[in-house]
């Protein structure tokens, strides 16, 4: 699998939020994918990015558009040094939620990718990794 | 601060949102929008979103917000112009905005209004 880019942002203000959300759209859209699956790929990478701003107390993003033959995808990659999530299992769940949101973001998230895995230690930080496949 | 601008037209409000709105200039915008209702004792409201690539579920919670608040302050609020990928991403998510009228264009939309605030026998005679 190649990797034809990679992009680094900081994801620490709501402005980084949106820009985030630019720079995903201009890889999905490099890669070809459709007008909906942009709109799922940038939708999800929102959510996640709010996650890593609200929960983890602001962190990075890369971006990495890959190859393996025919087949494209864009890997979202959130890092953040926050609280940890204590129970994965738990936060992906639909309407669950320590803040003050509607507890759909992880599990939206999951929903509008093709694979979304979370590593995460309580007090060390949390890595969610999101793909996104175009066959 | 970056405002989105409220106009009004007779007794209803209209927003056009053109920006990639950040979290802040949302809320900001609930606030202000509920004021505008209070101040201009409007019946209507008229968010039009057509410009829109992406509503999350922080923009999709704040729509659903408006359109609550704005009916407890007893104005009626319809939401214009969603593109189709977005709406099959926000039901997809999870969020299908239970409560929020929605319409096409902004003419339909204004159509929606107009008929909802009327007396009901003059929206009957309307229909025959």
């Amino acid at each position: 699998m190649g990797v034809e880019r990679v992009e680094h942002l900081p994801v620490r203000t709501d402005e980084d939020l949106v820009r985030a959300r630019q720079a995903v759209r201009e890889a999905a859209v490099a890669l070809g994918f459709s007008l909906v699956d942009q709109t799922k790929i940038v939708t999800a990478a929102s959510e996640l990015a709010r996650n890593t701003i609200i929960h983890g107390g602001g962190g990075d993003l890369k971006v990495e558009r890959l190859r393996e033959g025919a087949r494209s995808a864009v890997r979202l990659t959130f890092v953040d040094r926050g609280p940890g999530i204590a129970n994965v299992e738990q936060a992906l769940r639909d309407g669950y939620t320590t803040g003050t949101g509607l507890g759909l973001g992880l599990g939206g998230a999951r929903r509008l990718m093709s694979d979304l895995s979370i590593s995460s230690r309580p007090a060390e930080g949390t890595t969610i990794v999101a793909i996104r496949w175009r066959q | 601060m970056e405002r989105i601008p409220i106009l009004r037209m007779g007794s209803f409000l209209l927003v056009t949102i053109q920006v990639d709105m950040h979290d802040r200039l949302a809320l900001a915008l609930q606030d202000d929008l509920m004021g505008r209702i209070r101040e201009t004792r409007a019946r209507g409201v008229l968010i039009d979103i057509s410009a829109l690539d992406v509503v999350d579920s922080f923009i999709g919670r704040m729509i659903g917000n408006i359109a609550a608040m704005a009916r407890v302050l007893d104005a009626d609020t319809v939401v214009t112009g969603m593109r189709p990928a977005v709406a099959i991403t926000l039901v997809e998510l999870g969020l299908s905005l239970p409560g929020v009228r929605t319409a096409l264009d902004v003419e339909r939309g204004m159509k929606l209004l107009t008929d909802g605030t009327q007396p009901p026998d003059q929206r009957g005679r309307r229909a025959r």
